[in-house]
């Protein structure tokens, strides 16, 4: 065993450091600090800029343009950009619908669809969860009907992330009613352009239009746009979920919010003193920092073991339920660290160029303590990863 | 012992959930939120008429309660219903202080108050003093007739309403000392007070605000000069029974959601409350619950003792009702999923009504400090 940095690897972090430090937006850090809505032309800038350092795609093969880094690479690439603030990249087209089709697509789709990923053109977005289809994804009722060469689709989808700014949504559709519920799913590429696709927002509870409703009403869409063979969605639909929870672990985010809480409690004064020097704040942070060294150490291990392209199994689960207790849980010492300026509802509006309320790190806390309960239930809720990590320890699966 | 509450008590309860029930339900309260003034004139209006102000007052100051376990039957209620009417501002904090120290002239307040025909705000917290009730740094000076107020307030809740500000001001000592802290009555749009108003995250609205230079006549100092601080004491364990209770309220209204929910929601077949994974977690809230009830009930109980007495259970109230807030708002809303993310859903404003009393008058690890200091001492 070896805990340090080989000299490849910190040469990698100057490089990481160089690069943000260059052309990392000001604004869109400073927005990000600030837990502001980034927006769809600064998200489209970073992605841009990503892409022509050759950095957007990771996990992806090189022979589809991506940059194959181990995992020590990645966890210090995610922990540099959290540290500066730069923007999540939107994962929808990159990291979930993109091996899926390197693994099930056809050539024409994969030569159509992943250039496009990559160089921005498409925005997509994953139709998914349905209200009657949360924790049990595969009861979903979006109907598929082969009707020449397409096929027409019925339904509604929800949860749909940041879908008032996609082009295209990859679906999760029913094609055959009659068959146990795994069986008769297929995997669609729809254009959020064809007729009969209506977007309707979902206000969180934090005040953020963040997440949309989909409906489809007689939908068009050519066969061609099926992956992989129809009634074998769920396969593709598993595997999605596998890479979806690669990054679960959120072990950069959690890095950067402890620190600024640091910041927050060095600032802050109770009872004449820095708040960091209370001894019950203190202990909750050092708490939550002891549990995040290991959590970052267990991350490392989990991802070493995957091969490049391939996603771990059970453990992603373990590091999904795991990494969001941590990041709720800095979540909510920032919410503590701030007090009574807390209370202030900084909207959009409210933030613009206006002095903040208060310390401008106090703005969004509560705010995001309250989006961030979205981390335990999302993606598979933890109560069904601890199904997942049950089952696969004690009842022998895979 | 005895844990009835008396009949004149249960028939408040009753009326204001009645009451509540009929004028406070999701539509009208999601009105009330997205208004501009942040709440609703006639609700108040209609709250005064039913006596729901009065009844925080005492006897000898116009009112027909004002026990800790008047505050805490109004407050469960309105926490309940998630009322953003503020109550804890103007009457237990605002009514309550003059009620405390004021002279027969300023004591006629109090009057309008309990009919409803005014609003005040506390203005006590100041940007650095966090939790601390003794830190004050704005400053009184004293010239011959007059009085000049000079620095600046935070988060003063309910200021853009109110008809006074009562405004705690340093007349002697450094900005620690519980002595030479003195109350002033500030009339709304003195010259030399500004206000910078926003709504809050959990409904209602603040304000930020500056006194440069705020002159007022002596008369405008609530009881003796520098001798404010234990009212302010008072009456911020008087806001601890409500927020308590308020919370407690809430917690119920978000329990009662999350059951019904998983009775009602069905996965893989069958109600998720038929997963044990959730069963169990269920059956935890609603034992936390009681014992948030009965931590209330201390408190409640306990406010018109002497302080030490008093303070021991305000303190250790308000912390395990911060642990179990927590504990419920967030296990209402996971085990909901994401409906519960949702706006438009109740349990959002609950949820959010809940936590964020954790932010008034001390946070869950203040209480346990106090309390600690306490069991030392």
């Amino acid at each position: 065993m070896d805990l340090s940095y080989s000299a490849e690897d910190l040469a990698f972090r100057d490089d990481v450091r160089a690069f943000l430090d260059e052309k990392l937006p000001k604004e869109s850090a400073e927005k990000i600090r600030l837990g502001q809505d980034l927006g769809k032309v600064a998200q489209e800038q970073w992605h841009a800029l990503l892409n022509e350092r050759g950095w957007l795609a990771p996990n992806w093969p090189k022979e589809f343009g991506g940059a194959e880094w181990n995992a020590v690479q990645r966890h210090i690439f995610e922990e540099e950009c959290a540290r500066a603030n730069a923007p999540r990249v939107v994962p929808f087209g990159l990291s979930m619908l993109a091996p899926v089709l390197q693994k099930f697509g056809s050539k024409v789709q994969q030569d159509t669809y992943l250039p496009r990923i990559l160089d921005g053109t498409d925005w997509w977005c994953q139709g998914y969860s349905e209200p009657g289809a949360g924790s049990d994804l595969a009861s979903l009722k979006t109907r598929a009907v082969r009707d020449g060469d397409h096929y027409v689709v019925n339904g509604q989808k929800t949860w749909t992330t940041l879908g008032q700014h996609a082009n295209w949504i990859f679906c999760l559709v029913r094609t055959d009613p009659d068959v146990k519920q795994q069986e008769g799913i297929s995997f669609l590429l729809i254009d959020m352009d064809t007729p009969g696709i209506e977007v309707r927002p979902i206000i969180l509870l934090d005040g953020s239009p963040e997440v949309n409703e989909v409906w489809f009403t007689d939908v068009r869409v050519p066969v061609e746009n099926l992956v992989g063979e129809e009634n074998k969605g769920w396969t593709y639909a598993k595997y999605l979920l596998t890479h979806e929870r690669t990054n679960i672990a959120g072990v950069g985010f959690s890095q950067a919010g402890l620190d600024a809480v640091k910041r927050m409690a060095r600032a802050e004064v109770s009872g004449g003193k820095p708040l960091i020097q209370n001894p019950h704040f203190a202990a909750r942070v050092a708490q939550v920092e002891i549990d995040l060294m290991a959590m970052s150490t267990t991350n490392l291990r989990i991802i070493s073991k995957a091969a490049v392209g391939q996603a771990p199994g059970v453990e992603a689960s373990m590091l999904k339920v795991k990494g969001t207790i941590i990041r709720q849980e800095i979540n909510d010492l920032a919410r503590r660290a701030a007090g009574p300026y807390a209370m202030p509802f900084v909207s959009e509006e409210l933030a613009g160029d206006n002095a903040p309320i208060g310390p401008d790190y106090a703005g969004p806390v509560a705010a995001q303590y309250f989006n961030n309960r979205k981390l335990s239930i999302f993606g598979g809720s933890n109560e069904i990863q601890r199904g997942i990590i049950a089952k696969v320890s004690m009842g022998g699966g895979k | 012992m005895n844990f009835d509450l008396t009949e004149e008590r249960q028939m408040l309860q009753d009326t204001l959930r009645r009451f509540l029930g009929d004028r406070y339900g999701t539509a009208a309260r999601n009105a009330i939120l997205e208004s501009d003034a942040g709440f609703s004139a006639e609700i108040w209006a209609e709250l005064a008429e039913l006596g729901v102000v009065g009844v925080l007052f005492g006897e000898d100051q116009g009112g027909f309660g004002g026990a800790g376990f008047d505050i805490a039957v109004v407050f469960e209620e309105l926490g309940r219903a998630g009322v953003v009417e503020p109550l804890l501002d103007t009457a237990i904090l605002g009514g309550g202080l003059i009620a405390a120290l004021g002279d027969a002239a300023q004591q006629a307040l109090v009057e309008d108050v309990i009919e409803g025909g005014l609003h005040l705000a506390f203005a006590h917290g100041e940007p650095t003093s966090r939790y601390d009730l003794n830190r004050v740094e704005t400053t009184a000076v004293v010239s011959g007739d007059n009085i000049t107020l000079n620095g600046r307030k935070a988060v003063v809740i309910n200021a853009e309403a109110a008809g006074y500000l009562i405004v705690s001001a340093r007349e002697s000592g450094d900005a620690s000392d519980p002595d030479g802290i003195s109350l002033f009555l500030v009339p709304a749009g003195s010259t030399g007070m500004s206000l910078r108003g926003y709504p809050m995250l959990s409904g209602g609205r603040a304000a930020e605000v500056t006194l440069d230079d705020v002159t007022l006549p002596a008369s405008a100092r609530l009881g003796t000069a520098g001798a404010a601080y234990p009212a302010i004491v008072d009456r911020a364990a008087a806001a601890s029974v409500a927020l308590a209770a308020e919370a407690l309220g809430a917690m119920g209204t978000a329990s009662a959601l999350t059951g019904e929910y998983l009775m009602t929601r069905k996965q893989f077949g069958r109600p998720i409350g038929s997963f044990q994974a959730l069963a169990h977690r269920m059956s935890d809230l609603l034992i936390e619950l009681e014992q948030a009830r009965s931590a209330v009930i201390n408190a409640a109980g306990h406010l018109g003792d002497d302080p030490a007495l008093r303070d021991r259970h305000i303190h250790a109230a308000r912390n395990l009702i911060g642990r179990v807030g927590r504990l419920v708002a967030e296990e209402a809303i996971q085990m909901h999923g994401g409906i519960a993310m949702t706006q438009e859903y109740e349990l959002a404003h609950i949820a959010k009504r809940i936590v964020m009393t954790d932010h008034r008058f001390g946070d869950t690890d203040y209480h346990l400090e106090q309390f600690i200091a306490l069991s030392a001492a």
